[in-house]
């Protein structure tokens, strides 16, 4: 059999921006498929949106497609590559969708692409939950009691045969969008209504609930020689009920019989052949009634998903290469496991390690969410921790989380919970939430019973017979006391995961106290191998977690190595782009001759691939566990240094238990200057840098010094925090007030962003109505500076940057500003000592520049900067850490000129907000995006438009524009409504907007009545689908009265929503050149060869 | 947490400390042949597994226990392994099935269990040393070690007659277990080398089954005329039961027969060939099977420490090729109407993926009987006689 002679082209589409319920996890599969089928040696194309993932690297395709993930969009590259074949598996369900779109329009067959992985009568079988059930049901397969419905009507006339409760699923969504539980008939209305909106087909599933019934997912595998395997089990320590992507889950399933387990495995086979996925991986998930072992199919997914991510790094399987493999005519017995490059790929791996996942919700960024999980995703990551036990792992995967926590409770944390009463404390654990697991060893701690708690939350009593150990020990612990612990209870201790911060904490001691003890009693963490196997054969591949056994496993090493510090679970403000930082650190040093050592425990990424670095520990990045590897691997050769510089704040927050001379590049000082208030601003003062006034403040009346000095409005931060955490603009002396409250309550409670006399807030005036500008730089040890990108925000000052759309290269800034920049840049960054990147941010107003603040770290805009001027500034930033001159790695060829002229790229955030209907859609200074999108053109509009239809919003090109805007916006607002009414759009706009418009000559259609005044109003409206462009900034701060209701409006029907008036000014420039240009793409790998000649430089607004 | 102190020492001297769990045996000592089993569920149909006669079970997997035990589940009347090594022995189990927890089970089965062993180290070691003789027990660790030195293996031993049913029982056939003429119900006569419960099960669906004791001779089962005898899996080296081998050949090419694991090895030797150790044995759940005719792969569940020479068999057909190490995994002779299987296709614990054996039996018998020869029990017979 082995590979397909007959294909040469294959296109692979990716998953584009990370949101909710779809994030890294398609980056690490797409990858892994794109270096596949390359080896194999394809000619592969590539189409993502996503400059921040490792897929877009020019180097991993032949022709790389940053483009929006449209249809017609894709169609233009399909035109221009032909490609023999398409693989639509790998990109998560947005390339599922789109192929299907693409099916559906004849374009598949109009050049002649064939569909290779899944067919689509495969997806169509495996999406339509209708046609699935069907199926499911002709081999004999139990499944719930269901409906499909297709309009409100219909679905209220079938609620009577279903019976409630009932779960409502729309159909082709991700993550469970639009999902939910509806006890009463009320409900039952709500949740159909918003279902039947999500369902891109208006399809919804109305089924009966199995809400606590036992969930199991089962990842398999299929080839076309119709081999079947299951690469992993899981089961969902949560209950049905909670989406499996916010469910704690833990591989293998634990309380499966054999019986069970294979009568389970025996019906994903059957599934998978009958919903006809020919080759590649799989997900079927299951429900078991735990009193009698009743089993029911829930759905499957014709694809790699975010479960097989899971599946493959809890098992060292590598579900997405095989899936390309043998989507290119392998078959399973063809392929050698990479582990232990001995045995074939057709076997079932067996591990001899249990392994949790947590998920990560932001919860606190979305003021207004309950917190309550449901059937409807909303973390937006998660950590994977391995451990020999449960106990272990969940203990480990509770401080991978970083929020805080030593483990699970142990810590100040635990303090809401145990001062809840018995009945108040199980009323709150009957409850899924993103905190219950703590509740529920409190309650177990507190000698509740494993049958009570179970009763409560329907966790299965193994589950809660383990977590109930924890207390067991903690107990004894508490008796033995420090000074009394032996070698014996020291094991049994870390055996159970206990960490020396939770240690430290129980015995009211310092963690190093703890440390000292512990290794004079001569126990020390042990490094076993994820080797697919169980140690039956010998692995090949170094992939670690630490335990605390009898044996270590780390070989010796030969070449010097060099750790890389990772940057832990994705959360709102630091993913993908720091974890592609780190993964180009790898390469570029292990070209350099290097051994990497990656520490992380985010299993969606690229850099917890065991291809990625020379050697992968996956583990907490806490200061024990960092501390361990370190120690491990000086152990076993030379050890260079640790890189911290690279994964955002997570690694940099540890390089202060680092010893100096380990931490390559700029120093824990220097790093520490930047981010102390007087330091930096006594830098600025020497080298004559303009900032905006400010000051720091550890209380309440500090801070109103602070403004009484600056005068109001202020922007309040915490220090040391990413993605602009409990950021705000204040106006006010009682905004102030509640501002520093809130910051004193999270110190307290020993959160992120927490106020403590160490870590202070900055208290900054705040210019209003300035440009803000981000730079990225890289400065060698000689001195020498290079300038990689200089990016100019959309959106002005005060919204995050992470949530503002950027252009680069600017557009509104003059040659002298820029001068002013790079200068500034190179001083600050000669200044700090920095070795390697800097990010500095300013605020542009009336062309004078001020400094906001400077990170000498890698920045979330690298890889975008990379991605547009074609210099890969995280390799080279990698090498000049490791002592590399910017002049050697130019002679090398590593460093290449960025490529200027020909072409404008803009990055635009995506936002989560219809995850979280009680939020509002407004932009400010905490970032709240999850993710990004470029849109690559000749123009600033074109690009502009590109990234907006990237980021799921297609500007409309006719029909009508409703404006409601704050007075600071009306005067952008006038310039972008002439430019809608040249388009021949019309507006219609409330009242104040619409004097403002006529008064301008802006002809406006209709004046529409606020909220609660008679007539129709803008909701109604939006509802009706009479609008097609919604244009409302907020008025003032923190009010949300009309703007919230409109935009809540506008999000949940889909209706493109602009909140500043930059992006309304910005959104009408791209309509305009959009309506005269054709749709055109164009391959990174062409901009990056083919510069255009200067004088083509971006076409002015 | 109380715990009592065991340890477990290797023939070769390696110590493990662990905590003493299960049956508490006279003198703290238990000893046996060590070895080490990948599967992650199905411990009870291992544990009970007559084929673990005489040897210490390892499981990889640390969590055992955790969905406890079943009558349903037991693949034998009682365990006959020496012992289990654990990493972490279950408190509480949980599972709908469950009747009890494995700790009870051991204690009133008489099974000693020792937990909180580095069972990845002890797998590493077994791996690339081999299976050997081992100890474990609470009582003194130099009582332990000069144990240790002087356990004994399984090479050379017959365990089997420990294992085998004293007298021969039958197992009815199951509902729909008819013949190729769909009226003519099977027989077949199942030796028990220490039967699973699980073959017989499979067996049961496609014919009445009479399972007599392993030494009963040849002759006796022809007697009892039956459509296809079935040789089981059972302990120990397949080496030393040349009293067992002498009944298979009298059988070959008389009758239909069908092998399983140490079945397989005793049809083999009886056609010839010879069997070897192997370093570690195959104890899984996992392993990939290559149906050769087919091309396809299979998943199965595996049991032996010992194996067929390929070298050994000429003229006989290997079907099945373990695709791991390359070792026989199932052999056939047409003309003389038999075929066997190193693996476990009745699963008990493990995949399903292989039961279409017991189809081939079934056929088998069914071409064996509608020969356009004569009956071919009589001119078995006949020929034995002349």
């Amino acid at each position: 059999m082995g590979r397909r002679e007959d294909l040469d082209t294959i296109l692979v589409i990716g998953s584009g921006p990370i949101v909710i319920g779809q994030a890294c996890e398609f980056d690490y599969s797409g990858t892994q498929a794109c270096r596949v089928l390359r080896e194999e040696g394809y000619r592969v194309v590539l189409a993502n949106s996503n400059p921040a993932t490792i897929m877009t690297d020019p180097e991993f395709a032949d022709a790389t497609y940053i483009e929006p993930l449209d249809a017609e969009v894709i169609e233009r590259i399909i035109a221009r590559e032909r490609p023999d074949a398409l693989l639509p598996t790998l990109g998560g369900q947005t390339a599922l969708n789109l192929a299907m779109e693409l099916v559906a329009a004849g374009v598949l067959d109009r050049y002649g692409v064939e569909l290779i992985g899944a067919n689509a009568e495969a997806i169509a079988t495996a999406e339509d939950r209708q046609r699935f059930k069907e199926a499911m049901i002709e081999i004999g397969l139990s499944v719930p009691v269901s409906a499909t419905a297709h309009t409100l009507e219909e679905a209220m006339g079938l609620l009577d045969d279903v019976g409630l409760p009932v779960i409502i699923r729309p159909a082709y969504i991700l993550g469970g969008r639009g999902t939910g539980i509806a006890a009463t008939v009320d409900q039952f209305r709500e949740l159909a209504g918003l279902g039947l909106d999500a369902s891109p087909i208006s399809e919804i599933l109305i089924e009966r609930s199995i809400a606590g019934w036992k969930e199991f997912e089962l990842e398999v595998m299929r080839d076309k020689a119709d081999n079947c395997v299951v690469v992993c089990s899981i089961e969902n320590v949560d209950p049905m009920g909670v989406h499996t992507g916010d469910s704690i889950t833990v591989a293998p399933a634990q309380t499966l019989s054999d019986v069970e387990y294979q009568a389970m495995r025996d019906a994903s086979f059957a599934c998978m052949r009958r919903v006809g996925v020919e080759t590649g991986g799989s997900n079927v998930q299951f429900a078991l009634n735990p009193a009698n072992g009743d089993m029911v199919v829930i759905e499957m997914n014709p694809r790699v998903s975010r479960s097989s991510a899971l599946a493959s790094k809890a098992t060292g399987f590598p579900i997405a290469k095989i899936a390309a493999r043998l989507a290119v005519g392998y078959t399973l017995d063809e392929i050698t496991n990479d582990i232990t490059r001995a045995t074939p790929a057709s076997f079932e791996p067996v591990i001899d390690y249990v392994v949790t996942k947590v998920p990560r919700w932001a919860f606190e960024k979305f003021p207004g969410t309950t917190g309550v999980l449901g059937t409807q995703m909303q973390s937006v990551g998660e950590v994977m921790a391995i451990g020999r036990t449960f106990a272990e792992s969940v203990q480990k995967a509770m401080r991978s989380l970083e929020q805080g926590r030593f483990g699970l409770n142990t810590d100040p944390g635990e303090a809401v919970w145990d001062a809840l009463d018995d009945d108040a404390l199980l009323a709150r654990i009957a409850v899924p939430t993103d905190t219950r697991l703590f509740g529920v060893e409190a309650a177990l701690r507190r000698g509740l019973s494993v049958e009570q708690v179970h009763e409560w939350t329907r966790i299965d009593p193994w589950f809660l017979d383990e977590i109930q150990l924890l207390g067991l020990e903690r107990a004894d612990l508490a008796q033995i006391g420090l000074d009394a612990m032996e070698r014996a209870d020291w094991r049994r201790t870390k055996q159970l995961g206990f960490s020396d911060a939770q240690l430290a904490w129980l015995w009211s001691v310092d963690e190093e106290q703890v440390r000292v003890a512990r290794e004079a009693a001569g126990v020390f963490p042990t490094y076993k191998t994820v080797d697919t196997c169980a140690a039956e054969f010998a692995a090949e591949t170094p992939y670690y977690y630490s335990t605390w056994e009898d044996e270590d496993e780390v070989p010796a090493a030969t070449r010097p190595r060099i750790i890389i510090l990772g940057s832990g679970p994705n959360r709102i403000g630091q993913g993908i782009e720091f974890d592609y930082c780190c993964v180009h650190a790898c390469f570029a040093l292990d070209a350099a001759g290097f051994d990497t050592v990656m520490v992380n425990c985010n299993p969606e990424t690229v850099s917890t691939d065991y291809d990625t670095s020379s050697r992968l520990y996956f583990e907490p990045l806490t200061p024990e566990d960092v501390r361990n590897v370190i120690v491990a691997e000086q152990r076993s050769g030379d050890l260079v240094g640790v890189i911290v510089a690279l994964g955002g704040q997570t690694p940099l927050k540890l390089s202060g238990i680092l010893p100096p001379e380990l931490v390559l590049g700029t120093s824990a000082a220097a790093i520490d200057s930047a981010e102390d208030r007087e330091l930096w601003n006594a830098l600025c003062a020497r080298l004559e840098i303009p900032q905006p006034a400010g000051g720091v403040a550890a209380t309440i009346d500090e801070a109103l010094a602070v403004t009484r000095r600056v005068g109001y409005p202020v922007l309040v931060r915490p220090s040391y925090v990413l993605g602009g955490r409990a950021m705000q603009i204040v106006y006010e002396e009682a905004g102030l007030r509640s501002a520093m409250q809130e910051l004193t309550l999270a110190g307290s409670l020993g959160r992120e962003g927490g106020l403590s006399a160490e870590r202070p807030v900055l208290i900054d005036r705040f210019l209003e109505d300035a440009t803000e500008v981000d730079v990225d730089a890289i400065r060698d040890a000689g001195g020498e500076v290079l300038i990689g990108g200089i990016m100019e925000h959309v959106e002005e000052a005060g919204v995050h940057s992470g949530d503002s759309a950027c252009v680069l290269p600017p557009v509104h800034l003059s040659a002298e500003t820029l001068a002013v920049l790079e200068r500034y840049t190179a001083e600050l960054a000669t200044a700090l000592d920095v070795k390697g990147l800097i990010n500095v941010q300013y605020a542009v107003k009336a062309g004078q520049v001020f400094v906001l603040e400077a990170n000498p770290r890698a920045s979330r805009t690298v890889p975008f900067v990379a991605k547009a001027t074609g210099v890969p500034l995280a390799k080279v930033a990698a090498r000049v850490m490791a002592g590399a001159s910017l002049a050697t790695l130019r002679a090398e060829g590593v460093l290449k000129p960025p490529v200027r002229g020909g072409h404008v790229a803009v990055k635009e955030a995506v936002l989560p907000f219809s995850r979280f209907p009680g939020a509002d859609a407004v932009l400010g200074p905490e970032m709240r995006s999850t993710g990004e999108v470029m849109g690559i053109d000749a123009t600033f509009g074109l690009a502009f438009a590109k990234s907006q239809l990237a980021a799921g919003t297609r500007l409309p090109s006719k029909g009508t524009v409703f404006m409601s805007l704050a007075d600071r916006d009306k005067q952008m607002g006038v310039e972008a409504a002439r430019r809608f009414v040249a388009l021949g759009l019309e507006v219609v706009a409330t009242d104040g907007t619409a004097h403002a418009l006529r008064d301008a000559g802006v002809p406006v259609r209709q004046v529409i009545a606020k909220l609660g005044e008679p007539g129709t109003n803008a909701v109604q409206l939006i509802a009706t689908g009479q609008i097609d462009l919604v244009f409302n900034s907020p008025r003032g701060h923190g009010a949300r009265a009309d703007g919230g209701h409109i935009r809540e409006a506008a999000t949940l029907h889909r209706v493109p929503l602009l909140t500043t008036g930059a992006a309304g000014v910005a959104a009408a420039a791209g309509m305009a050149d959009w309506a005269e240009h054709r749709l055109s793409v164009r391959s990174l790998q062409e901009l990056h060869a083919a510069p255009a000649p200067d004088d083509q430089l971006a076409l002015p607004l | 947490m109380r715990v009592i102190p065991a340890h477990l020492v290797l023939a070769d001297g390696t110590t493990f400390e662990g905590e003493a769990a299960g049956w508490s045996p006279p003198g703290g000592v238990t000893a046996g042949e060590i070895v080490f089993n990948t599967v992650m569920t199905g411990y009870q149909e291992v544990i009970t597994d007559p084929s673990y006669a005489g040897q210490i079970i390892t499981f990889t997997y640390p969590h055992i226990g955790n969905y406890g035990v079943t009558g349903a589940d037991n693949e034998s009347r009682r365990p006959f392994c020496r012992g289990i090594v654990v990493r972490r022995l279950a408190r509480r189990p949980s599972n709908w099935r469950a009747t009890g927890s494995l700790d009870d089970f051991l204690v009133e089965h008489q099974i000693p269990a020792i937990t909180g062993i580095d069972t990845r180290r002890l797998t590493r070691h077994l791996r690339e040393r081999g299976a050997m003789p081992a100890v474990f027990g609470t009582a003194p660790l130099d009582e332990l070690q000069a144990a240790a030195a002087a356990a004994t293996g399984t090479d050379g031993m017959d365990f089997v007659r420990e294992v085998t049913t004293e007298a021969a029982f039958t197992v009815p056939a199951a509902d729909g277990a008819g013949g190729a003429d769909g009226t003519r119900r099977r027989r077949v006569v199942a030796y028990d080398y220490g039967i699973k419960s699980s073959i017989l099960t499979e067996l049961s669906r496609i014919a009445e089954v009479e399972v007599v004791p392993a030494d009963t001779p040849a002759a006796e089962v022809l007697a009892r005329q039956p459509d296809g005898v079935f040789l089981s899996n059972g302990p120990g080296d397949p080496a030393a039961l040349d009293w067992a081998v002498q009944d298979v050949r009298d059988l070959v090419d008389k009758v239909p027969i069908f092998g399983i694991c140490l079945g397989h090895q005793l049809l083999g030797t009886a056609l010839g060939g010879t069997t070897f150790k192997l370093r570690f044995g195959h104890h899984g759940g996992n392993q990939p099977i290559l149906r050769r005719d087919t091309g396809a792969v299979e998943i199965a569940s595996h049991n032996h420490n010992y194996a067929l020479d390929p070298a050994s068999l000429p003229g006989v057909e290997i079907t099945h090729v373990n695709l791991n190490d390359q070792t026989v995994g199932g052999v056939r002779d047409r003309d003389r109407w038999c075929f066997g299987v190193q693996y476990h296709p009745e699963a008990g614990p493990g995949p399903h993926d292989p039961r279409y054996l017991f189809g081939l039996f079934a056929d088998l018998m069914d071409d064996f009987s509608a020969r356009d020869e004569a009956p071919p029990i009589e001119s078995a017979e006949h020929g034995s006689d002349g």
